[in-house]
Parts: C-alpha cells; sequence; structure tokens
C-alpha cells in the first residue's frame, strides 16, 4: 500500500444537536484518488471542510504524515501541504490567471510579506506560477482576467491555485459541478493527473467521474460512512445500493449520463 | 454600601438599561433584518428628546409630547428610507457609513434651524413628579420608576410583535433566509420600510423618554449612539434578545462603575466589550456568520 | 474603486512636485498654512485608505490615531521650550503603533458591521479617555506653546515657527507617506492584503495569514495617522478631544471616497476638496454643515466613484473600461502617484 499523507481519525461535528459528521475515518494516499460519494446533505462538504480547516471539528483528529493538524488553521494547513477548491468557484475574478496563480506561489514563497520590492518580480514565484498554469493546461489563457473566461477554465484555474501552493493532499469538492460534457472530460483528465506523486480527495456527484477516477471510494450517509474500498466493491454492496434507492438516484443518474 | 443604596443603585442601574435596549433594540434589528448600518440612530434619539421638548413646551402635555414625537419620527422614517436608504441595500457598508454621516450633519443641522442649540429641560407629567421617600435621606423619583415600567412594556410589545406577530415571522424568517421569504410572495419593500421607520421610532422614543430626567442637549444622540452600538456588539447583530442582555450588561457596569471605580468608569464598558470580542466576537448571541 | 485610466507620467508627478514646491513663495501666508493643513489631513486620508481601499476594512477610529500623536506632542512639549524631534517623534509613533495594534487585535476578530461598530467603539474609548479624565485637560484640550525642534550640535535645523518650512515639513511627509504606500501596495505583503480583502477564504486556503497581514496593514495606517496627528497639533499648537472623535474619522472617509479608493493620492485630492469646500462654505453660510451633509448624501448616490468619475463624465472622451468604478485589478500596477 502506498504511503498514506493524510490520515483523519473518527472525525465528528455538530451543530448544536444535529450531527453533521460522525464516526467518519478517512485516509488520503500517495498517487491515488479517494472519492467520497452519498447523498445529499451526507455531510460531504463538511467532511472537505474538516479536512481543510474551514470547519473546526467537534471530536477527531487529523494528522498529515507524522504532524497532527487537528487544530490548524485553514492558513496554517494550506502551508502544511494541503490545498482545496470550493464547491462554488473561489477565484479572484478580477485578476488574470496568471496573476490568481502568482499570489498562490507567493503564499508558499520565502517570504510571503515581504514589504518590499515589486510582488510580480519575484522570479522563484514567477516559475512557479508559470508551472502551476502550464500543469492545469491554463497557459495560453494566462494573461485573461479570470471573469472573462469559461466556468469550466474558471474550475482549471482554481486547481492551477491549489497546485500553486504545492501541496501534497489535494481536496477537490465537487470539481465538475456545472460543467457540460466537454469540459467535464478535460477535468476529469486534469484530475487524472493530479494525483501523480500526491493525493487527492475528490466529492463529486458525477458517478461516471467517480467510478473514471476513484482508486478508491467511501460512501457517506447521514454523516456516517456506511462503507469503504475499492469501486468495485462499493459499487456492489447491498447496503450501498439500498442507501443510494433510499435517497435519490444518483448512481443511476450518473450511469446514464 | 447598605443594602438600600445598593438596591437603588440596582434600579438605576436596570433602568439605564432599560432605556437603553430601546434604542439598541431599534439599532439591532436594522442591522439584522435590513443589513445597513445607521450611524444617524443617536441624531434620531437626541431628535425625539428635541421633539419632546418643543411639543411639551408647545402642548403642556407629555402624553402628548410622547405621542407626537414617535408618531413624527415614524414618518420620518418612513420617508427617509423611501428616499435613501432603500437604495442601499445590498451595496457596501461604506456608503451606508456615509450616508448615515450625512444625515447626521443634516439633522443636526435642521435640528439647529427648527429647536437653537440650547439645553433643555422636559417635565415630567404632573401625576408621575414627587419622589418615594425610602428613608430620611434616600428617596426615588416616580418617574424613573415609570420609565422602567413604560420601557418593560415597550420590550414585551417588542417582543411580542416578533415572536407572535405575522409581521414578526416574516422578520424572524427574512433574516434567516431573505431569498426564500422574497420566493414565497412576502412584500419584503413594505416590511423593510416598517422596520427601518419602527427603529427610528424606538430611538426617538428612548430620546423622548429620558427628556425628563436628562437635559436635552445637541450632542446628546453621539454617546447614545457608541453606547447603542456597544450593546450590539455585546448581543449580537440581530439579536434583540442579545440587545436586552448586553443592555442591561451596560446600564449595571455603567452605574457601579461610577459608583466602585469613578476614575475609569467611561473606560469600563469598553473593557467588557473588549473581554466579549476576545471569547465571543460575534456577541453573545450572534450567528456564527455575520 | 479603479485604477486611473491613465498612469501619470513622470512628467505629471514632477509638474505637481514643482507647483508645490513654487507655491510657498508666490501666496500669502494664509494659503500656506491652509495647504500645509490640508496635505496634513491629507496624509491622515492617505492612510486610512491603505486599511479601507486595500484592506477593504472599514475603519472609524483612524482620527484617534490622528488625535493620539497629538497629544503625544502635547505630553512631551516641556514647559520652556519645544520637544525633542529626535525622542518625541519616535516616542509618540511608537505608542500609537501599540495602541493600533492593541485596537487592531480586538477588532480584526470581527468582519463588516461589526468591525465598523468596534472600530467606532474604540475610537470613542480614547476620545472619551481625554475628554473625561483631567489627563490632559479635559474637554478644554492642552496647548502647544513651543514647536518641536530638530536639535543637531547645538543647532535647530528645522525652524517650525516658520510656516514655509513647515509646509516643507508637511509636503516631505506627505510624498514620504505616498512613496511607502506605494512600495507596500505592489510589494507581495500589498497584494496578500488586496487578496484578503476579494476573497477572504481563499486567501485563507492559499496559506496567507489574514489577520497577521490585516493587523499590520492596520499598525502601519496608524502610524502615519498619528504622524500626521503630531505635525497638525505642532501646526496649531493646540490638541482637544474633537480631535480623536469619530466624526473626524467619518470626514476622512468621505474624503477617501470623494478621492478615490483605487489610487495612492486619490485621498489627498479628497482631503483637499473637502477641507477647501469647507473652508468656502463656513465663510458664506450660517448653516454649511448642511450643505456638507447634503454634498457628502450626494456623493454616495452621484458619485459612488469620486472625483474621478466625475472627471470621466465631464471628458466623455476619456471614459474606458478602466474608469468606471470597479474592484482594482491587482493584476497590473495600481494606480499610482
Amino acid at each position: 500500500m502506498s504511503e498514506i499523507l493524510l490520515k483523519a481519525t473518527a472525525l465528528e461535528k455538530r451543530y448544536g444537536g444535529l450531527k453533521a459528521v460522525s464516526g467518519v475515518s478517512v485516509d488520503v494516499h500517495r498517487d491515488e484518488v479517494h472519492a467520497v460519494i452519498g447523498p445529499n446533505g451526507a455531510g460531504k462538504s463538511t467532511l472537505i471542510n474538516l479536512l481543510s480547516g474551514d470547519v473546526a471539528p467537534t471530536s477527531g483528529a487529523m494528522m498529515m504524515g507524522e504532524r497532527d493538524i487537528t487544530h490548524l488553521s485553514p492558513n496554517l494547513r494550506a502551508l502544511a501541504g494541503v490545498g482545496r477548491s470550493y464547491q462554488k468557484t473561489t477565484i479572484f475574478r478580477d485578476s488574470t490567471v496568471f496573476e490568481n496563480v502568482r499570489l498562490a506561489a507567493q503564499a508558499h514563497g520565502g517570504s510571503p510579506l515581504r514589504m518590499v520590492g515589486t510582488a510580480e518580480r519575484d522570479g522563484n514565484v514567477n516559475a512557479r506560477a508559470a508551472a502551476a498554469v502550464e500543469e492545469a493546461g491554463l497557459s495560453h489563457r494566462s494573461g485573461t482576467v479570470a471573469k472573462f473566461m469559461s466556468h469550466g477554465e474558471q474550475r482549471q484555474l482554481e486547481i492551477a491555485m491549489v497546485l500553486a501552493t504545492e501541496p501534497r493532499v489535494i481536496l477537490l469538492d465537487e470539481p465538475l459541478a456545472g460543467m457540460g460534457h466537454a469540459e467535464a472530460q478535460r477535468m476529469i483528465a486534469l484530475i487524472g493527473r493530479l494525483k501523480d506523486g500526491r493525493g487527492v480527495l475528490i466529492v463529486e456527484h458525477d458517478m461516471d467521474a467517480v467510478f473514471a477516477l476513484a482508486d478508491r471510494l467511501t460512501v457517506m450517509v447521514d454523516g456516517r460512512p456506511i462503507a469503504s474500498g475499492s469501486p468495485e466493491h462499493v459499487r456492489n454492496l447491498p447496503a450501498v445500493r439500498a442507501a443510494y434507492l433510499g435517497h435519490d438516484d444518483e448512481i443511476e443518474a450518473g450511469a446514464a449520463a | 454600601m447598605d443594602a438600600l443604596t445598593f438596591g437603588v443603585q440596582l434600579l438605576n442601574g436596570v433602568q439605564y438599561g432599560l432605556l437603553l435596549f430601546l434604542v439598541a433594540a431599534g439599532l439591532t434589528l436594522v442591522f439584522g433584518i435590513l443589513g445597513v448600518i445607521n450611524l444617524a440612530h443617536g441624531a434620531f434619539y437626541m431628535l425625539g428628546a428635541y421633539f419632546a421638548y418643543w411639543i411639551s413646551a408647545h402642548t403642556g402635555s407629555f402624553a402628548a409630547a410622547l405621542v407626537g414625537g414617535v408618531a413624527i419620527s415614524f414618518l420620518l422614517g418612513l420617508v427617509l428610507e423611501e428616499l435613501f436608504v432603500k437604495r442601499l441595500y445590498g451595496r457596501d457598508h461604506l456608503a451606508q457609513v456615509l450616508l448615515s454621516f450625512g444625515l447626521i450633519l443634516v439633522i443636526d443641522e435642521v435640528r439647529q434651524m427648527l429647536f437653537g442649540k440650547d439645553v433643555h429641560s422636559v417635565a415630567p407629567p404632573a401625576w408621575l413628579q414627587g419622589s418615594i421617600q425610602l428613608t430620611d435621606v434616600l428617596s426615588y423619583p416616580v418617574y424613573r420608576l415609570a420609565l422602567c415600567v413604560v420601557c418593560l412594556a415597550a420590550a414585551g410589545a417588542i417582543f411580542y410583535v416578533i415572536q407572535r406577530t405575522r409581521l414578526g415571522m416574516i422578520i424572524r424568517a427574512g433574516a434567516e433566509n431573505r431569498d426564500m421569504t422574497r420566493a414565497l410572495g412576502i412584500p419584503f419593500d413594505l416590511v423593510n420600510k416598517y422596520v427601518f421607520a419602527g427603529g427610528i421610532a424606538l430611538a426617538a422614543l428612548g430620546g423622548i423618554l429620558v427628556s425628563p430626567i436628562s437635559t436635552v442637549f445637541p450632542g446628546m444622540g453621539d454617546g447614545m449612539l457608541i453606547l447603542s452600538f456597544v450593546v450590539v456588539v455585546l448581543g449580537g447583530i440581530g439579536s434583540v434578545a442579545g440587545a436586552a442582555i448586553g443592555a442591561l450588561m451596560i446600564g449595571l457596569t455603567d452605574t457601579f462603575g461610577k459608583v466602585f471605580f469613578p476614575q475609569v468608569s467611561s473606560i469600563l464598558i469598553y473593557v467588557l466589550m473588549a473581554g466579549v470580542l476576545l471569547w465571543r466576537p460575534n456577541g453573545l448571541l450572534g450567528k456564527k456568520e455575520a | 474603486m479603479k485604477r486611473l485610466s491613465k498612469i501619470p507620467s513622470a512628467g505629471l508627478i514632477a509638474a505637481v512636485l514643482a507647483v508645490a514646491v513654487a507655491l510657498p513663495f508666490v501666496v500669502s501666508g494664509y494659503y500656506v498654512q491652509f495647504a500645509s493643513k490640508a496635505m496634513l489631513v491629507g496624509m491622515l486620508a492617505l492612510s486610512l485608505n491603505l486599511v479601507v481601499g486595500y484592506g477593504g476594512l472599514v475603519s472609524l477610529c483612524h482620527a484617534a490615531f490622528f488625535g493620539f500623536g497629538g497629544y503625544m506632542l502635547a505630553f512631551m512639549t516641556p514647559e520652556d521650550g519645544g520637544a525633542s524631534l529626535w525622542l518625541s517623534l519616535p516616542t509618540a509613533l511608537l505608542v500609537v503603533a501599540a495602541v493600533a495594534l492593541v485596537i487592531g487585535a480586538l477588532s480584526l476578530r470581527t468582519r463588516g458591521i461589526y468591525f465598523i461598530m468596534v472600530t467606532l467603539a474604540f475610537g470613542e474609548m480614547l476620545f472619551y479617555l481625554f475628554h473625561d479624565t483631567k489627563i490632559a485637560g479635559g474637554s478644554d484640550g492642552m496647548y502647544i506653546y513651543f514647536k518641536p525642534e530638530l536639535v543637531v550640535g547645538g543647532r535647530n535645523l528645522l525652524d517650525l515657527e516658520s510656516a514655509r518650512t513647515f509646509y516643507f515639513v508637511a509636503l516631505a511627509l506627505l510624498a514620504g507617506a505616498a512613496v511607502l504606500v506605494k512600495e507596500l501596495v505592489g510589494s507581495p505583503f500589498g497584494r496578500a492584503l488586496a487578496a484578503a480583502r476579494d476573497n477572504e477564504r481563499r486567501a485563507l486556503s492559499l496559506g496567507f495569514p489574514v489577520f497577521r497581514v490585516r493587523l499590520t496593514a492596520f499598525v502601519v495606517s496608524g502610524v502615519i495617522a498619528g504622524m500626521a496627528g503630531f505635525f497638525s497639533a505642532s501646526q496649531f499648537g493646540f490638541v482637544a478631544p474633537q480631535m480623536l472623535g469619530w466624526h473626524l474619522s467619518a470626514t476622512i472617509l468621505v474624503m477617501v471616497v470623494l478621492g478615490g479608493m483605487g489610487s495612492i493620492i486619490g485621498p489627498v485630492v479628497g482631503a483637499f476638496a473637502l477641507i477647501g469646500l469647507e473652508e468656502v462654505l463656513k465663510t458664506s453660510f450660517e448653516h454649511w454643515k448642511l450643505i456638507k451633509g447634503l454634498v457628502i448624501i450626494a456623493l454616495v448616490f452621484l458619485l459612488p466613484g469620486g472625483l474621478r468619475q466625475l472627471a470621466t463624465l465631464l471628458m466623455p472622451e476619456r471614459v474606458d473600461a478602466s474608469a468606471t468604478p470597479a474592484k482594482p485589478r491587482s493584476d497590473e500596477a495600481p494606480a499610482n502617484v
């Protein structure tokens, strides 16, 4: 088994009396895509928010390798190697593609808050930004202002920004949401490449994409994991089929898409 | 300090807190429901006091001042909402700050043109004049007790409107989820108007009620504005119950602060605010996301 | 916010500077003093814009830093002579920095409306500190009978009693502050600050320590404001609690919006415009504040982009995409001095 990069144990998040997430243990391995699926309201987004530090857990623990990151704030987690995309594309809309990515690279540069010198003239930061833009397949759009790009390209940009922070683990919250078929295919190919040397955890409703990408699957229902394992193993579990049939027909919809 | 003096101070603190609550409740509702920051809230408090002075001086009736002052303020609120405030829903807070600062200057100057800048006093209604003799040296003014009763009644009315009426239901729903309530076809424009005007009227009511026990002077709005801000920060934006708790905390802190630490009493409430900010940045009853 | 439609050339800057340098030799003392006063207030507005325009944080306590700087000079001026600038200025700035650090650290725990209210409340706390207590003459304020001195080898190098000398000091301070803010805004730090303004969540998840960035900007801005206050107090030889009051904070905010938040020097233009307007109104109308209030209300509704928007309305041929109010584009050099 490959190296475990991120390991979460017995995560729980309560809002008042409501358990949004409970008893979730997941790990993300190097060179693997770990997909988390489940019906709406299953707590998948909350799980990502817990892993990225946007939401503080009620109990449970998270480790990056040997390092306990449970109580780290989002910015420190980013520095510890956890990068994420949001369900709603979260970029700097009025800036160019390159400036978006440059900012991300700057956050991880040697001196992210230097108060002297012009930001754009840091060669090291620029080189890392250019590499990330390239990896995300946006080199030809480098000078375009983000808000003028298509939805799919904006999502690619968000991934380029994550890449520029040199993450070891990438968390993707519904990266395919709202995409047309061609855009989705491009994004799936991109995500497939992301796992190279890194670990990826993805929450996604598009079941075709999930089964095309995932090396491992975790199924969540009502805030709890009900199954975990290889896609083939999980797909055939009666409990999973029952859960999906009991809620909505995402597996069917995904298969039909 | 003996028990009786303590009791009197306690009563003073509660009375002050209740008055603060009236003013701050108006502010927090406007914040919470309209998402508008209104720096001119204190100016309406001041205006209320001047209405009270002017109407009671001309009619000789404090009751007329009370009813007339609140009514004028409410109408003024409706007009201002229609003219200015409604254009600022959804605009950044900076624009709201500037607008309300401009309004303060205008209101101050208009007040000066209408009522001058002299300091005035207002006589309480005759049947509420006088004091209750507690001991040979201690007495408590009847008007202050009546003030407590009126504030409590007003507080009760506010809670009743919010918890029990259709308007209150809409207000609560709107604070939770504006889009949803809009989708349900609720006349939000009208509700916004009432909420804004109601908030203004509460500020003015506070000014009217305080006029017989304090002097009426041009700068009285500023102090009240800051105090209501502190109350709202303590209680949490949009929370009427939070405003009640915050107001009582400030009322008691200020009253007892003046008794026990007269040197630093004016700083105490800010220390209290700093403490709450460290502990709960969104206020005691505030929601997580402001 | 927006960029200048054309980045001013070095020539324009040189021309403005040349006029500024020549001014005290051609106009009367009244105007020299007026310009000095306006430049110091402009410096205050410029400092506020670092927080409001580039940081997206609407602070209503900058007058308190300004006033605190002034009061520090009053405290440190001896009864029989001028304070030493060598000692009094760094001390004043250090104290203001400490005050800004504490207020900033508490206020920046909050967002949006809360931030506005909390900064306003803390600013008023300082106002009442000087107003209600006897530490500095209470509500009457304090006189500063002697100007501070810059003594080297037994000689005072700066005769601040001379209106002309003072004018050049104010000009140098303003220019220095403008260069400092321009450098900050273009630096990696400035980009982090703007990123936090545009999308706090994203800035955090990229790894920027948003709180620390904002606090640093807040303190730097407070120190510039304190410096302006220090010299303003010196100019007028007097400090009063109103110098710290929130009416001044709000007025500076008006200047920032009037001049335009998207540029370094816009707020200074706004300061000159508003102070100039006040001077004219004061001499012409008894109820000039009414007009000032109406002007502010008109600004909010008719000219949200400030004077630059007016310029583009009057000169339609210059209208282009970057002249309409919009967020500054952090991908390009921000509008310049």
